[in-house]
């Protein structure tokens, strides 16, 4: 096959892929700074036999999500930060009746109604708790435009597999740049697995199918619930996604996702070439966090620096993983500021000076990881 | 149809053993009139002794029996005293959250749009948290039929103060009576939606007396016909009661509903757009709109361009 790469917005390439991954039902309401997903698919979907919908409001599209996943099809919403909130509670009700969807959250700066530039400060809500009771959702968080692309097909697969809500953090920053990407190969709708649990009539054939989180009897909504953690568990041990960068011999190790993670990719090549041993793991799911990538970091690793673009809240995860084995800092920018690489190496450089670290052998710069 | 297998539902509702056909021993000269719909599980449900909702449960497993369309019909049910009826009607069921039947009832709809989709809501859900929902499911001209109770007060939660509570009427939270300086006015539902150019079928019944029963069951009949022929939005609003949270017996309650709620609520046809001569609702909405050129046919053809 002749790769067709194109110049995408991040906004559009996870459009794009989402029609190429099977999606033929997107509900939406206008937020800055998703505008041209909900754009692209208003132009694309009709031409594709499928649905373009913009609902009255974020609480609608998300239950419209809800109505189309429960009857069987590869279903999608996105949105920014405050209309994110709002779908809290139709995600918890599809997490609650085991249904597979997509949901981008293309993130501004928060709370309130922030600000419209990148931010990542939805790492707790999507990580967390985006709605009430107990459950998880997978996380993914690309950090270029070909890998926004890839992941909303990871993210509709494992949705399937799982029978789960999947979300696709990305930012502002990232939905709105330019990068050259090629896309996957199309799927047909019709070649999906099919969906046995589907509410789309049972034609005379079976008893009627049931979709619902309500559980009145306190014995079964436990037993329902430990059914869901224990596929989380599944999920934790085989969908971990991280990447590693020059990690091997890492005294400094660097933790950032999506867009901070190109900016800490920047500062440790700079740190290195000041003979500082600094590394990057760079989480591309979230939620399982990738504790395990993140073990292969302790045994070089003298401290850790979580890179944000809020307040700290990724950091905690890294504080989990890390156990107290080494230090673990925090440098971010909020309300809307991206990091710079400088910036960056100033954390890195203290870090450095504060446990006497330095003096690096100089193969360093060739020994780039996968 | 194959045989339905309750014992998985059992741990959730009582199932009834057997088809009452079966058990009743009949005397000389009884004859069976009437046997459970085959859209209606044979399952006790949750509904307070001199409940309506069990007359509208039943009206509308009738109706899925008549048309014979429970193999291709998606329910949805609310929040509220009827959440439960996903565990009574026998076509395929969906549960949405308070307010959201329209929104889930669309989301089923496109991606099945030659199936049969119903919402069925109660006025706390349809009229109060799910106003948005219902008017704008309404006005898109959804192909869904709704059925909406309403009874006046929130049931589920104990007899609260509801969007179509009487001016004065005593609830949980009125309890000096509704103050309309305060608490504002009751919602009429059926008037409202029947400005809306998405609706084909709009109209109010009740089922208070076997003729009053059987209008209904025409109207919900003609409600679903509605929407698969394809004309539009239907929605059958059933003026309704509740013994329980009103405090009084089921007889007494059909009397202070029809002393109160009826003049409030008239019964009757909101809107028909085949009887006022359209094919369809966006025959009738350009009628409506015809000095306006842009709304005329077939500029406004989603993505013919």
């Amino acid at each position: 096959m002749a790769t067709n790469k194109v110049l995408m917005k991040g906004n559009e390439a996870l459009a794009e892929a989402a029609l190429r991954a099977g999606c033929r039902f997107f509900f939406g309401y206008p937020i800055t700074p998703q505008t041209e997903l909900a754009a692209y698919m208003s132009k694309r979907l009709p031409k594709e036999g499928g649905t373009y919908l913009q609902a009255e409001s974020e609480v609608a599209a998300i239950n419209m999500v809800y109505g189309a996943a429960a009857a069987g099809a590869r279903a999608m919403t996105s949105s920014s930060s405050p209309g994110i909130s709002l779908k809290g509670e139709g995600v918890s009700y599809i997490a609650g009746a085991d249904l597979p969807c997509v949901i981008i959250n293309v993130q501004r700066g928060g709370p309130g109604l922030g600000s419209i530039q990148p931010s990542q400060s939805d790492y707790w809500q999507a990580t967390r708790a985006l709605g009430h009771g107990d459950f998880f959702m997978p996380v993914f968080a690309p950090s270029t435009v070909q890998e926004m692309a890839n992941c909303v097909y990871d993210a509709f697969n494992v949705a399937d597999k799982y029978r789960t809500p999947v979300m696709i953090l990305a930012d502002g920053m990232l939905g709105q740049m330019m990068e050259p990407v090629v896309m996957p190969e199309p799927i047909d709708p019709a070649t999906l697995p099919e969906k046995p649990w589907a509410t789309c009539g049972h034609g005379g054939e079976r008893f009627h199918n049931v979709a619902n989180s309500l559980y009145l009897v306190a014995s079964k909504l436990e037993e329902k619930n430990v059914e869901r953690f224990k596929r989380y568990e599944i999920i934790k041990a085989t969908e971990q996604r991280a990447e590693t960068f020059l990690c091997e011999d890492a005294e400094i190790v660097l933790v950032a996702f999506g867009a901070s993670a190109r900016i800490a990719h920047s500062a440790v090549v700079t740190a290195r070439e000041k003979g500082i041993r600094a590394g990057l793991v760079r989480p591309i799911t979230l939620w399982p966090f990738p504790v395990d990538t993140l073990a292969t970091t302790f045994d070089t690793a003298r401290a850790y620096l979580s890179v944000e673009m809020n307040m700290g809240q990724m950091v905690d995860d890294v504080r989990l993983a890390v156990n107290g084995r080494a230090p673990v800092e925090f440098f971010g920018r909020t309300g809307g500021i991206i990091p710079t690489p400088a910036e960056v190496l100033a954390q890195i450089e203290r870090i450095a000076a504060e446990k006497g670290l330095g003096g690096c052998c100089c193969t360093c710069k060739n020994s780039d990881e996968a | 149809m194959i045989e339905k297998d309750l014992t998985a539902r059992a741990e959730n509702v009582p199932v009834i053993p057997a088809r009452s056909e079966e058990i009743i021993e009949l005397a000389e000269g009884e004859k069976i009139v009437k046997t459970r719909p085959h859209a209606l599980l044979p399952v006790v449900t949750n509904y307070c002794p001199g409940c309506p909702h069990g007359i509208m449960n039943r009206l509308v497993a009738e109706v899925l029996d008549e048309l014979d369309i429970e193999g291709k019909t998606i329910g949805v049910a609310p929040v509220g005293c009827s959440v439960m009826s996903y565990d009574f009607f026998g076509c395929d069921m969906v549960e949405a959250a308070h307010g959201r039947s329209p929104a889930v009832a669309t989301g089923i709809k496109r991606v099945h749009p030659d199936k049969v989709v119903f919402a069925y809501q109660g006025d706390g859900d349809l009229a109060s948290i799910g106003m948005a929902e219902t008017v704008h499911a309404a006005t898109r001209g959804e192909k869904i039929t709704i059925i909406f109770i309403n009874n006046a007060i929130y049931g589920m939660t104990g007899g609260q103060m509801a969007p179509t509570s009487l001016p004065n009427q005593v609830t949980q939270t009125s309890p000096y009576g509704r103050d309309v300086h305060t608490a504002g006015f009751p919602v009429r539902i059926c008037e409202l939606l029947s400005t809306l150019d998405g609706v084909a079928y709009a109209e109010r019944v009740c089922v208070d007396s076997p003729k009053s029963i059987r209008n209904a069951k025409r109207a919900l009949k003609k409600a679903f016909e509605c929407q698969i022929e394809g004309i539009g939005y239907s929605i059958i609003e059933v003026v309704s009661t509740c013994p329980t949270n009103w405090g009084m017996t089921p007889q007494k309650a059909f009397e202070w509903m029809r002393e109160n709620m009826l003049p409030y609520y008239p019964l009757g046809v909101y809107r028909d757009v085949k009887a006022d001569g359209f094919q369809d609702i966006y025959g009738a909405a350009a009628k409506r709109a015809e000095g306006c050129p842009i709304a005329q046919p077939p500029a406004a053809n989603e993505g013919s361009k």
